[in-house]
C-alpha cells in the first residue's frame, strides 16, 4: 500500500527496533527515527510541539477542577467566616509551614533535575529526582502526622467528629469548613501520590540513559506538574491554615482568639 | 482536490448517478491477497482492537458502544411514554417513574449525547481532514473509551441495582438527602465517563494546533474542524468542573455530611451553579458538532462553496465562548438574584446571534445550488428546521418573564428536545450515512435511507410539537400523571414515539445489512472535497499513503465540474449496459454447454477488485 513512500513503511512495521541509533537530530523521514518519535508524527519538533502544548492543556483542566474547589471554598467563607477562622485554628499551621517549605524545596530540585537533563548530566539529574521524590514523601509523611492528630482531635466529619465549638458559630459550618479542607488537601494529596509515581518511574527510565541523549523533554513535563502540585498548595496553605492571622507562641487549638 | 480527475467505475458506488450504483460484493471466500488492505483487515484479532491505538477503530469501537446505550436510553423512554398514555399513569408507579426519565437523562446526556458526534465521528474524521496519521496523543485515545467504558458499567450498575430518582441533573437535596436510589454509584460513573469526554476533546485541540498538513492554514480547515475545535475548548474547560461536583455530591452522599444540603448548612444553589457551569456548556458540546456535520453536508449536497466560510468558522468559537456565560438562566426561579438572573437573560438571548449566523449561511449556501436530495442532505435540512423551531421557543425560554411561566413545563422539555434529538441527532445520522462509505467502505442502500430520515422527522414533530401547546398551557414535567385536558396531546406524543422508534430502527437494521450486503463505494462517492476522500474506503491505518499538500481553501465545489462528471458517468453506464447486452447474446449463442463461460469478461478492463467474482448479470 505504501511501496511509493519507503518512510511509511517503516512506520508500518512499528516503533523501531531497540538497537535504533539514539540521535535527536536524525529526525528526516528518510533517514533512522529517533526510538522515541512516536509513529505518527513527522519529526521530533512535531513531537515536543503537542505534548508541550498537551502538558499546558491538561494543566488547565486541572486549574478548572481545582477552581471549583476554591469556588466552593470561597462562596462559603464569605457566608460563615466566624466558622471558618474557628476551624482554621484547629489545623496545626506549625506543620503546615514545615510542609510549605518541603515542597518549595522539593521544587527546587526538581527544577535542577529539568537542567540536568537538558545539560545530558546523567547522574545528577537521576540525584535531583531522588531528591524531589524524598521531598514528595516527607510531605506527605507530616501530612499523615496531621492527619492523625486532627483524629485524635475529633475533627474528620462523620468519622470522627466532636470538635470544640465556639459560641456563636454553627457546628454545621465548621463542619463543612473541614469537609472542604478535607476535600482540597486530600485531591492535594493523589495528586502527589500520582506524581511521586510518575518521578520514579522517570528515575527509572533515567537509569536506562532515556532522557540524557537529547530527549529531555519528559522531565520538563513532570516538571510542569510538579510545579503545578507545588503552586496548588501555595494557595491552599494561606486559605485553609491563616485564617483570621495565628497567633504566635500560644496553642494551636482552642479557637479562642 | 479537482474532482474532475474523477474515473467512473462500474465496480464501485457513485452517490449521485442512478446507473453507477456499483456492484454488491461479498469478501467472503476470496483470496487474502485480493482484500485490499485497509484500517478494518489490517488485522483481525479481538487483542488488536482491544488494545488498537488507531484513531479509526477507536471511532468504531465508540460507535458500538454508544449505539448499544442509545437503545437503552430509547428504552427508558419508551417506558416513560408508554406511561404518560394515561392520564393517571397506570402502567408504573410513581417512583419507578421517577426512575426511568432520570435513566433516560443520565444515559443519553453522558453516554449518548456528549461523546456522540465528537467521539465516533470527531474520531474518525478530525485527522483524516486535516492530513494527518493519528490524533497527537493515540494512546490516551484508547484510554478514553476505556474510561467512557469503565463509566458506563458503573452507571450502568447503579441502574440495574436500583437505579437514581433524582433527575438527571442531580439538585441537592433530592440527591443528598430524600433520594432512595445509587447517587453516589451514578455520580462516580459520570465522573470516569467525565474524564474520557476530557481527554477526547484535548486530542483534538492539540491534533488541529500541531498535526496540519503542509499547507493546510487555519482557514483552509474543513468546518468540521472549526466547530470540533469550539466543541472541544468545551470539554476541556467545563467537563473538570462537573468532576469536581459529582465529586462533592458523591462525598455529601456516602458520608451525610453539608456541602449543598440545606439541612446541614449547604447551599443548594450553589450545586445548581456548578452544575450548570458545566451541563450548560455541555449542551453546546451536543450541539456544535451536529452543527459541523451540518457544514459539511449542506456545502456538498448543495454543489457550492459554503457561504461566509469565516463568520461560519467564528461562530463556532463565539457560541463556545458564549456558552460559559449563560447557565444562570436555568435557575431564573431558583432564587438567584434578580440582576444576575438579568444579565444572563441579556446573553442568553446574545447566543442567539452566531446561532443564527450559521442557520442562515447554511440557508444562504443552498440558495441557486445544485441541490441533490441524498439521505444526508435530508438530515441535514431536517436539521435547519428542528434547530430553527428548537431555537426560537428558547428565546422565550431566556425572557425572564415567560421563563417564570414555562419553567419545568413540558415547553421546556419540547425546546430541549428539539434541540438536543431533533437537531443533534438528525445530525449525527446524517454524518453517519454521509461518511459511512468511507468508514465501512460500502453504501446504504439510499431508498431505506431516504425513507428512515421521513419517517424520522415526522415522528419527531408528532411527538414534540404537542409538548410545545400542553407546556404552555401548564402541564408540569417529571410527574407520572397529569391532568385528564392534556391526555389528547400526550396520545400524540407516545404515537409520534413509536414512529420514532420506527426511524430509528431502520437505520440500524439496513447499515448494519450494508456492511455485508451494501454496493462497494468509491473513494469519493459524494464528490466531496475534502482530504478525507482522497484515499481510499475504508482508509488504510495510517490514512494517507502520502500526506496530501494542501493547495486551496476547503470546499471547492462546482456544478460544472459536476456536468461533466455526470457526463462522463453516463456515457459509462452505457458502455456498460452495451457490454452486458453483448456478453448476453455471447452466452446464449453459446448455448448450455458453457454456461459460467462469460465470467470475468464484462468489466474486467475498467475494473480491478471485481475479477474473478461470480458475474450476476451472466448465465
Amino acid at each position: 500500500m505504501s511501496a511509493e513512500n519507503p518512510a511509511l513503511e517503516h512506520y508500518i512495521a512499528g516503533a523501531p527496533a531497540g538497537n535504533a541509533t539514539v540521535d535527536h537530530d536524525a529526525h528526516d523521514e528518510h533517514g533512522d527515527r529517533p526510538i522515541y518519535l512516536a509513529h505518527h508524527f513527522d519529526d521530533m519538533e512535531q513531537q515536543r510541539e503537542c505534548v508541550t502544548l498537551g502538558m499546558w492543556s491538561f494543566l488547565a483542566t486541572e486549574i478548572m477542577m481545582f477552581g471549583g474547589l476554591f469556588f466552593v471554598y470561597t462562596l462559603y467563607r464569605h457566608f460563615h467566616f466566624a466558622a471558618y477562622k474557628a476551624g482554621s485554628h484547629h489545623l496545626d499551621w506549625k506543620m503546615g509551614t514545615l510542609n510549605t517549605f518541603v515542597l518549595l524545596a522539593s521544587s527546587l530540585t526538581m527544577a535542577l533535575a529539568v537542567h540536568a537533563a537538558q545539560v545530558r548530566e546523567k547522574k545528577k539529574m537521576i540525584n535531583f529526582l531522588l531528591a524531589t521524590m524524598a521531598l514528595g514523601v516527607a510531605f506527605l509523611v507530616i501530612k499523615g502526622f496531621e492527619w492523625t492528630k486532627d483524629w485524635n482531635d475529633g475533627l474528620i466529619p462523620a468519622l470522627q467528629w466532636h470538635p470544640q465549638v465556639p459560641a456563636g458559630v454553627d457546628p454545621n459550618n465548621m463542619m463543612m469548613f473541614f469537609i472542604i479542607y478535607f476535600s482540597m488537601t486530600g485531591l492535594h494529596a493523589i495528586h502527589m501520590i500520582i506524581g511521586l509515581a510518575i518521578v520514579g518511574w522517570m528515575t527509572y527510565l533515567g537509569t536506562k540513559d532515556f532522557f540524557t541523549e537529547g530527549n529531555d523533554q519528559p522531565i520538563e513535563l513532570i516538571g510542569l506538574y510538579w510545579h503545578f502540585v507545588d503552586i496548588v498548595w501555595v494557595f491552599l496553605f494561606p486559605l485553609l491554615y491563616l485564617i483570621g492571622g495565628i497567633t504566635l507562641g500560644a496553642a494551636a487549638h482552642g479557637g479562642g482568639h | 482536490m479537482s474532482s474532475v480527475s474523477y474515473e467512473p467505475r462500474a465496480d464501485v458506488g457513485d452517490g449521485f448517478h442512478p446507473d453507477m450504483q456499483g456492484e454488491k460484493v461479498s469478501m467472503e471466500g476470496r483470496a487474502e491477497s485480493e482484500i485490499p488492505i485497509n484500517y478494518l483487515t489490517a488485522d483481525n484479532s479481538l487483542k488488536s482492537w482491544l488494545f488498537t491505538i488507531d484513531h479509526k477503530r477507536i471511532a468504531v469501537l465508540y460507535l458500538i458502544s454508544i449505539t448499544l446505550f442509545f437503545f437503552l436510553g430509547g428504552a427508558a423512554a419508551s417506558v416513560v411514554r408508554l406511561n404518560l398514555m394515561t392520564p393517571e399513569g397506570n402502567l408504573i408507579r410513581a417512583e419507578t417513574y421517577n426512575k426511568m426519565f432520570t435513566a433516560h437523562g443520565v444515559i443519553m446526556v453522558f453516554f449518548f449525547l456528549i461523546p456522540s458526534i465528537p467521539a465516533t465521528l470527531g474520531n474518525f474524521l478530525i485527522p483524516m481532514m486535516i492530513g494527518a496519521r493519528d490524533l497527537a496523543f493515540p494512546k490516551i485515545n484508547l484510554l478514553s473509551w476505556y474510561l467512557y467504558i469503565i463509566g458506563g458499567i458503573i452507571t450502568l450498575f447503579a441502574l440495574i441495582m436500583g437505579c437514581v430518582d433524582t433527575g438527571w441533573t442531580f439538585y441537592a437535596p433530592y440527591s443528598s438527602i430524600y433520594s432512595n436510589g445509587w447517587v453516589a454509584t451514578t455520580a462516580v460513573g459520570i465522573f470516569i465517563a467525565g474524564f474520557s469526554s476530557i481527554l477526547t476533546g484535548f486530542n483534538f485541540i492539540i491534533t488541529v494546533h500541531k498535526m496540519r498538513a503542509p499547507g493546510l492554514t487555519w482557514f483552509r480547515l474543513p468546518l468540521f474542524v472549526w466547530s470540533m475545535y469550539a466543541t472541544s475548548l468545551i470539554q476541556v474547560l467545563g467537563t473538570p468542573v462537573l468532576a469536581i461536583t459529582l465529586l462533592l455530591l458523591a462525598v455529601e452522599r456516602i458520608f451525610q455530611v453539608g456541602i449543598f444540603s440545606p439541612q446541614l448548612g449547604g447551599d443548594p444553589v450553589l450545586f445548581q451553579h456548578l452544575f450548570w457551569f458545566y451541563s450548560h456548556p455541555a449542551v453546546y458540546i451536543m450541539i456544535l458538532p451536529g452543527m459541523a456535520v451540518i457544514s459539511e453536508i449542506i456545502t456538498c449536497f448543495s454543489r457550492k462553496p459554503v457561504f461566509g466560510y469565516r463568520f461560519v468558522a467564528f461562530s463556532s468559537i463565539a457560541i463556545a465562548v458564549l456558552s460559559f456565560l449563560l447557565w444562570g438562566h436555568h435557575m431564573f426561579v431558583a432564587g438567584q438574584s434578580t440582576y444576575a438572573s438579568l444579565m444572563f437573560s441579556l446573553l442568553s438571548f446574545s447566543v442567539a446571534i452566531p446561532s443564527a449566523i450559521k442557520v442562515f449561511n447554511w440557508t444562504s449556501t443552498l440558495y441557486k445550488g445544485s441541490i441533490r436530495l441524498n439521505t444526508p442532505m435530508l438530515y441535514a435540512l431536517g436539521f435547519i428546521g428542528l434547530f430553527a423551531i428548537g431555537g426560537l421557543t428558547g428565546l422565550y425560554l431566556a425572557a425572564l418573564a415567560t421563563d417564570v411561566h414555562l419553567s419545568d413545563t413540558y415547553f421546556v422539555i419540547a425546546h430541549f428536545h428539539y434541540i438536543m434529538v431533533g437537531a443533534a441527532v438528525m445530525a449525527y445520522l446524517g454524518g453517519l450515512h454521509f461518511w459511512w462509505p468511507k468508514i465501512t467502505g460500502r453504501m446504504y442502500p439510499e431508498g431505506w435511507g431516504r425513507t428512515a430520515a421521513i419517517v424520522l422527522f415526522v415522528g419527531f414533530n408528532l411527538t414534540f410539537f404537542p409538548q410545545f401547546i400542553i407546556g404552555y398551557h401548564g402541564m408540569p414535567r417529571r410527574y407520572h400523571s397529569y391532568a385528564p385536558e392534556y391526555q389528547i396531546y400526550n396520545i400524540f406524543s407516545t404515537a409520534g414515539a413509536t414512529i420514532m422508534a420506527l426511524g430509528y430502527l431502520m437505520p440500524f437494521l439496513y447499515l448494519f445489512w450494508s456492511l455485508k450486503h451494501g454496493a462497494v463505494a468509491s473513494e469519493n462517492p459524494w464528490r466531496a472535497t475534502g482530504l478525507e476522500w482522497q484515499t481510499p474506503s475504508p482508509p488504510p491505518t495510517l490514512n494517507f499513503d502520502r500526506i496530501p499538500i494542501v493547495t486551496k481553501g476547503p470546499y471547492a465545489y462546482s456544478a460544472e465540474d459536476d456536468e461533466i462528471l455526470d457526463a462522463q458517468m453516463d456515457i459509462e453506464a452505457a458502455r456498460l449496459k452495451l457490454e452486458n447486452a453483448a456478453a448476453t447474446v455471447a452466452a446464449t449463442n453459446e448455448g448450455s454447454t458453457t454456461a459460467h463461460g462469460a465470467n470475468g469478461t464484462t468489466n474486467g478492463t475498467t475494473n480491478g477488485t471485481s475479477d474473478g467474482k461470480e458475474n450476476p448479470r451472466v448465465g
